[in-house]
């Protein structure tokens, strides 16, 4: 049942993240990569790790995607075509991608994993633990060091967003002094 | 673990996924889609600690809390960089790579 559940993940997984990079419409891009991300959840809920699954959820479908979404709008319009990629250059990326994935493939097939066959659930609360643990193996440097980056980042974005539109007669010099201000 | 599911089919699965993610970093030229592969080749990445945690070393939790590093790190880079496309898209009406030469003014 699972591995009929794992193989059809994987494949709308793929032909979804195929369709991502060469679908020509941006909106329609962006919701085949919804489902990719949702297909990763649905992986995480298969390894019995369901606190990562629902973060995916709840982040890339709820937040990001969203972002994405109105990102296209503000600077899109909706039915707006992308240009066609040269097909010399799509050869040569595919050629270079697929060599790349063919070594990656040999390399992890040939390596001898050492798989144990003990199936225990990732609980939430041996996560916290972790996370906030001083002791060895703890994580709080890390924890905390995320949450200054987040809020350098929300102050960042803001304060990057705002930036002063291009007047006929504000020049680039003086624009960027209005910025620094 | 998945039930009947090795290593090497999950592990697969997340090289086609990044190396996809590779293919479109390379061909496209707008910048939100670039962001788009970027982000298919982080939740492979993501994919591959959790894996490499639960089939290999049960016993640790090291992979899964930094598969949550990755997906905080991800959110913030993409409202950054969402961030700077629109700023861009402001100063020279265009969120195509050629078109950007000019990050600094």
């Amino acid at each position: 049942m699972e591995r009929i559940l794992f193989y059809i993940i994987a494949a709308i997984m793929i032909v979804f993240a195929l369709a991502t990079v060469t679908s020509r419409k941006v909106l329609r891009a962006v919701m085949y990569l919804l489902f990719v991300l949702i297909g990763v959840s649905g992986i995480y809920f298969l390894i019995d790790y369901s606190f990562l699954g629902a973060i995916q959820i709840v982040v890339y479908g709820g937040g990001v995607i969203v972002l994405f979404i109105f990102s296209v709008l503000l600077i899109h319009h909706v039915e707006l075509e992308l240009e066609v990629t040269p097909l010399k250059k799509k050869i040569i990326a595919g050629l270079l991608s697929a060599a790349g994935l063919g070594i990656t493939l040999w390399a992890i097939i040939t390596y001898p994993f050492k798989a144990v066959n003990t199936s225990q659930p990732i609980e939430v609360s041996e996560i916290g633990n972790k996370l906030l643990s001083y002791g060895d193996g703890g994580f709080i440097l890390p924890f905390e060091v995320i949450s200054v980056l987040l809020l350098a980042v929300m102050i960042g974005a803001i304060v990057i967003a705002k930036g002063k539109k291009l007047g006929k007669g504000v020049s680039r010099k003086e624009a960027g002094a209005q910025n620094e201000n | 673990m998945i039930e009947g599911i090795s290593i090497y089919e999950i592990l697969s699965l997340s090289s086609i996924l990044f190396f996809i993610g590779i293919y479109g970093f390379f061909t496209r030229e707008n910048l939100i889609m670039v962001l788009m592969s970027i982000e298919l080749i982080l939740n492979a990445a993501a994919v591959n600690f959790v894996v490499i945690n639960t089939y290999l070393y049960p016993d640790f939790l090291q992979g899964a809390i930094f598969s949550i590093f990755i997906i905080a790190l991800a959110a913030a880079e993409t409202a950054l960089a969402i961030a700077i496309i629109i700023n861009l898209y402001k100063l020279v009406t265009s969120v195509e790579v050629k078109d950007t030469e000019v990050m600094k003014y």
